[in-house]
């Protein structure tokens, strides 16, 4: 029965069934208790999890479990919603070569403890894209073994993607352009 | 260049009466500079795909003798700032200008660079004349290659105008930074 579900979901439209890939099905036989929802939006299933602990295991079966294989790390990243509780989701998309298709699972990570698991144990690409999370939208990987910023320079000291941080920032273009040209002309010296 | 031997040329004369000889050494030097501004082009985002169009064969810029776009500033004597500057770049910005040697001229093309354009965002600076001097703003986004050209002609004026030994206590009031030579 996994094995049709699997090649069904390649196409299908919102019509045809919604019986659950079988990476869900292997979630939900382990970590059934932890599975919050699973959801299909065009051929990809989005697995929301109630608590983040289990992300690891639950990442280290799908890329070991020869039937899945989920051995490629597309994506990691976060979402702010603002004014809810738990304020952010941690969103790691992972693609199974194998299966052809595309996975995503979401772990909630409430502000006042403000930290998500990290993939890097795992894939080399989460690095970065944690750094970049991270540097979004201040959650801390737990485990990443360089958890600065990567695209703001370092004496910016918020994260530009929460929903709460103003557009134009907190700096002044003049304090800017004081650490700039201090920058400068130090490393000139 | 020749300008040491024209520099102490100018320093023997007293000043009431060197009017002659400086006037045509000015004259000189400048023709030679304004004749002949290579540009550093900084191209920071899309504004740098019309300074390329400026730079080719149809809009030439060859004409004005500012084809030779050098890509180190020790080389260049104008620097095109094409783009958007972000606060971490404009670390990068400000060394490179520091690196260029005098006389050196600045340009920001397009809304962007002159004053952050459509960006009232966190990472952009609103202007690059927050980090470095401006002598000529060009609007648009992107502008056109003849405004990249009348910019330059323009600066080519203000070249012939300007004395050229005194070039390098203008640009250290502006805030030009240190001297390379
Ligand atoms: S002014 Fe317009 S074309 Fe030029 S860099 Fe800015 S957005 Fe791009």
């Amino acid at each position: 029965m996994s094995e049709s579900t699997s090649a069904a979901t390649g196409e299908s439209p919102q019509s045809e069934s919604p019986t659950e890939s079988a990476a869900v099905q292997a979630i939900r036989a382990r970590w059934g208790a932890d599975v919050d929802l699973a959801e299909e939006n065009r051929g990809q299933w989005r697995v929301e999890l109630r608590r983040r602990e289990p992300l690891n295991d639950i990442v280290d079966h799908l890329v070991e479990e020869p039937s899945l294989r989920f051995d490629f790390c597309v994506d990691v990243t976060a979402l702010d919603h603002y004014g809810e509780e738990p304020r952010f989701r941690a969103v790691y998309v992972l693609r199974s070569m194998q299966l052809r298709e595309d996975l995503v699972l979401k772990v909630p990570v409430p502000e006042e403890d403000c930290w998500a698991p990290s993939l890097t144990g795992r894939f080399r690409t989460a690095d970065w894209l944690e750094r970049e999370a991270y540097d979004m939208f201040g959650i801390t990987f737990r485990g990443h073994p360089n958890m600065i910023r990567i695209l703001m320079p370092d004496i910016f000291e918020d994260h530009p993607l929460r929903k709460d941080f103003p557009m134009e920032g907190r700096m002044t273009d003049q304090e800017w352009a004081e650490w700039i040209i201090a920058r400068a002309q130090r490393e000139e010296a | 260049m020749a300008s040491g031997s024209l520099t102490s040329l100018h320093v023997g004369e007293s000043q009431e009466e060197g009017g002659a000889l400086v006037t045509s050494v000015d004259a000189v030097v400048n023709w030679a500079r304004r004749n002949s501004i290579w540009p550093l082009p900084l191209g920071l985002s899309c504004c740098a795909i019309e300074f390329m169009a400026t730079a080719a064969s149809r809009f030439d810029m060859a004409r004005f003798g500012a084809e030779v776009a050098r890509f180190s500033p020790k080389q260049a004597d104008l620097m095109l700032v094409a783009g958007t500057l972000t606060y971490k770049m404009g670390e990068a910005c400000r060394r490179l200008y520091d690196q260029m040697a005098e006389p050196k001229w600045v340009i920001a093309m397009g809304a962007c660079a002159s004053t952050g354009g459509m960006f009232r965002s966190y990472p952009v600076m609103q202007g690059i004349d927050h980090v470095i001097p401006v002598d000529y703003y060009i609007p648009g986004c992107p502008p056109r290659p003849e405004m990249v050209l009348n910019a330059i002609i323009h600066l080519q004026k203000t070249i012939s105008e300007e004395r050229s030994h005194k070039r390098l206590q203008l640009t250290s009031i502006l805030g030009g930074g240190e001297k390379e030579e």
